[in-house]
């Protein structure tokens, strides 16, 4: 396949970016973070979201879907990655709707995903324990009742948490791991939430026997979290694709228009090599990019290998770019005032988040068997 | 990765089983390896020198076919390939390993400028020398006083009515002692800023005056020389396009010389890095024994792997009739400090074998030596900063003053 967008493709990123440029800026996100906003992110803006169908874009037809896949998924990302848009497309609908797909039985796909595609129903998957990337390393224990479980555990960094209407947990049992779906609302549960850094929702979330129902089959956890986890791992790099171009963008006007010794600093050589080498990174990160996205809609094998490098590059580039800006920007650079903090802000948190650099450095070491 | 063409896939895939039963039938067991260094490769010229008869017969049935330079049409000697058949004809000569069978700076430097800016004589004539490999090119370019500031060049032609007088000295010409003609940026207006009194000229190493010097580098070899021009005539035909206009040609052929030199790695061992790796260091507890190198290893190969990328979907935008998104300047730049990185990093994991000079043991010191070579991938062609001054001025649009 070529490494290029479908006429598609490029007409849904433009359409993304003008709606969200108007309705989800960075000014949008600064307010919800000044408002001490409840939710976390504006409602309106998530139902216009599903209206637009970007919540069904990874849903197949016969559950009320577009089936557009996952590339055209990570264009809506991508946008988002540049207006820094709190929403609920990582945690419902690259997690969410992916591990539903990936797990669920008949019944539960055919249950949750149109709900998910109308923009109803929030997922959350609360999968870490620790605050080092362990996905495989699971304390969370359940327990059967028969036909329906009980799970106990706690769980920490699960996106959007606070504002779930159900939770994925992924506990064991008798060295079984399987992936079970808990109501926010059931007894036993009982959620926290954490602010962060870069004023997305985040939460620790306990289960003390809460009630609970598995998603698919009973033992098939790791299969479905890895699979889901590559692929949430791609979108988010996704995101933080756009997020670099945009930081990137910023910085390069900025180095046109700030004026020092009589010239605009861009003239500086000290800082055009810099800016330079960055426009290289950047171009081998739109390159691993859209081939891990690709890779998926094919269904390819390549898929692991191809999330921990774009994951891994996508990482190592935000940070530099992130770091970069807020240096060139100078001391308006640190100030609340000015929009390019969030950016950095955003960037180590997203770093983080589905293992970091090196994580997936050594995970790539691994798959090549050294 | 797989990059999937649009163009006609049956005849293409035909083309494919055809070139790949050719080539599993012609070419030469001894021709599939990779070529240690310049010497393993033939570089033709009036003078010719096989190091092997396959290395001959390999030339020879390779010429006949058109194919010492596929891409460039038939009428100057050309295979007429088209971009995708070309590509296809690479992959398979790449699967089996094949050598290209004639090097040479006509083919990637100079053809594409005269295909540009040739009058048709010129092109007739010298395309198809350069095909049959009659010629082995030099180029003269940088000059004592003009390595980054190339356009401070002095070498001077004078117009003599009927032919140029040339006078002056170029350095780091390739292979000036072997080469039977040399293509070289000159000054034919003194007086003019110095982009526009420059020319595009063609001067036979046998004039007489022209003399040459090896020097000798780092890693022992001598591939470069200093050329010297003592009033040396060159007939006036000899001038590519029009007089002092050469500044146009010289920097149409540097992003050809880039594209080369970007494809450094390309004739070198096939060999993943973390093989490489696991021969010298070993595993422990089924990972690198070196911890620290193995994340350094990782991270180039993933580098390395990503780069890659860039290059398919470069190729992919132009086909799909997008403009090129990234510049002949990036990939210069990327490549050389890529290859750069591997070498570094091969020298730290063969440790004090790897510093071996001479010697059977360590293959007269192939390693160092190579390491050595690759310093100048990111000077020679120009440097990384001449790379990233142009990204920043050209693509970024940063401000000069």
């Amino acid at each position: 396949m070529a490494l290029v967008l479908t006429e598609e493709q490029s007409m849904l990123k433009s359409s993304a970016r003008e709606y969200l440029k108007e309705n989800a800026p960075v000014a949008a996100l600064r307010k919800l973070r000044d408002d001490k906003d409840e939710k976390g992110y504006d409602p309106t803006v998530w139902k216009a979201m599903a209206e637009m169908g970007w919540a069904s874009l990874t849903i197949p037809e016969s559950y009320g879907g577009l089936d557009f896949g996952y590339t055209g998924l990570g264009q809506i990302l991508e946008e988002t990655g540049r207006t820094l848009t709190a929403s609920p497309l990582v945690s419902t609908v690259l997690l969410g709707t992916t591990l539903i797909k990936q797990g669920g039985t008949e019944a539960q796909k055919a249950a949750l995903l149109p709900e998910i595609a109308e923009g109803n129903l929030l997922i959350a998957l609360a999968a870490e324990e620790t605050s080092a990337h362990k996905p495989t390393k699971i304390a969370a224990t359940y327990t059967s009742l028969g036909k329906t479980h009980a799970v106990s555990g706690k769980k920490v960094f699960v996106l959007d948490g606070h504002v779930a209407d159900k939770f994925i947990v992924s506990a064991t049992r008798d060295g079984k791991t399987s992936l079970l779906i808990v109501n926010a609302d059931a007894k036993g549960v009982s959620v926290e939430r954490t602010i962060m850094m870069d004023s997305r929702n985040a939460a620790n979330v306990t289960f003390d026997n809460a009630e609970a129902i598995l998603l698919g089959e009973e033992g098939n956890g790791i299969a479905v979290l890895e699979a889901t986890l590559d692929i949430a791992r791609i979108g988010l790099a996704a995101e933080m694709l756009g997020t670099t171009c945009e930081a990137f963008d910023r910085t390069i006007a900025y180095l046109k228009e700030r004026q020092q010794f009589g010239v605009p600093i861009g003239v500086f050589q000290g800082l055009q090599h810099r800016a330079a080498h960055m426009y290289c990174e950047i171009e081998n990160c739109k390159s691993v990019v859209i081939a891990a996205l690709q890779a998926i809609d094919k269904g390819s094998k390549k898929v692991p290998m191809l999330a921990s490098l774009a994951k891994a590059k996508l990482g190592k580039t935000l940070q530099l770019v992130s770091n970069e800006a807020i240096q060139m920007f100078g001391g308006i650079g640190m100030t609340d005032d000015e929009e390019i903090g969030f950016f950095l802000k955003r960037a180590r948190v997203a770093q983080q988040t589905f293992g970091d650099y090196n994580y997936h450095l050594d995970r790539y070491a691994k798959m090549n068997n050294y | 990765m797989e990059v999937a063409t649009s163009a006609a896939p049956t005849a293409l895939e035909t083309f494919r089983m055809e070139t790949r039963a050719w080539l599993e039938a012609n070419c030469p067991e001894s021709q599939r390896q990779s070529v240690k260094s310049y010497t393993d490769m033939y570089w033709g010229g009036k003078n010719p020198v096989f190091n092997s008869d396959d290395q001959k017969v390999w030339f020879e049935r390779m010429l006949e076919k058109n194919w010492t330079v596929p891409h460039w049409p038939k009428e100057y000697g050309g295979g007429g390939l088209s971009k995708e058949e070309n590509k296809v004809l690479k992959e398979e000569m790449g699967r089996l390993g094949c050598r290209p069978p004639l090097y040479n700076f006509g083919i990637s430097m100079l053809g594409p400028a005269l295909l540009k800016f040739a009058n048709d004589g010129q092109k007739d004539h010298f395309l198809n020398l350069i095909t049959a490999g009659k010629l082995w090119w030099c180029q003269g370019y940088s000059e004592p006083g003009a390595g980054s500031d190339l356009a401070n060049l002095q070498t001077s032609a004078e117009d003599k009515g009927d032919h140029y007088l040339v006078n002056g000295q170029k350095v780091w010409t390739s292979f000036a002692d072997k080469s039977d003609w040399i293509f070289c940026l000159v000054r034919t207006d003194p007086e003019a800023p110095k982009h526009s009194g420059i020319s595009f000229l063609l001067i036979d190493m046998s004039s007489e005056g022209v003399s040459t010097r090896p020097i000798k580098l780092l890693s022992g070899n001598s591939p470069f020389c200093e050329t010297f021009f003592d009033n040396v005539k060159v007939p006036k035909e000899n001038l590519v396009g029009k007089e002092n206009a050469g500044w146009t040609i010289a920097k149409y052929l540097l992003t050809h010389e880039r594209e080369m030199i970007g494809g450094v790695g390309d004739t070198e061992q096939k060999t993943p890095l973390h093989k490489f790796a696991l021969d010298h260091v070993g595993l422990e507890n089924d990972i690198l024994a070196d911890t620290i190198l193995r994340g350094d290893v990782a991270k180039w190969e993933m580098d390395d792997a990503i780069f890659k990328m860039t290059i398919s979907r470069t190729m992919d935008e132009v086909k799909a009739g997008q403009s090129l998104g990234a510049s002949s300047s990036f990939f210069k730049y990327y490549a050389t400090e890529l290859n750069k990185q591997k070498l570094e990093l091969q020298m730290s994991l063969a440790g004090t074998a790897g510093n071996q000079w001479e010697g059977e043991a360590s293959d007269e010191g192939r390693l160092p030596r190579y390491f050595c070579r690759t310093k100048a991938n990111s000077i020679e062609g120009g440097t990384s900063e001449v790379q990233l001054n142009i990204i920043s001025k050209r693509i970024l649009g940063l401000p000069s003053k």
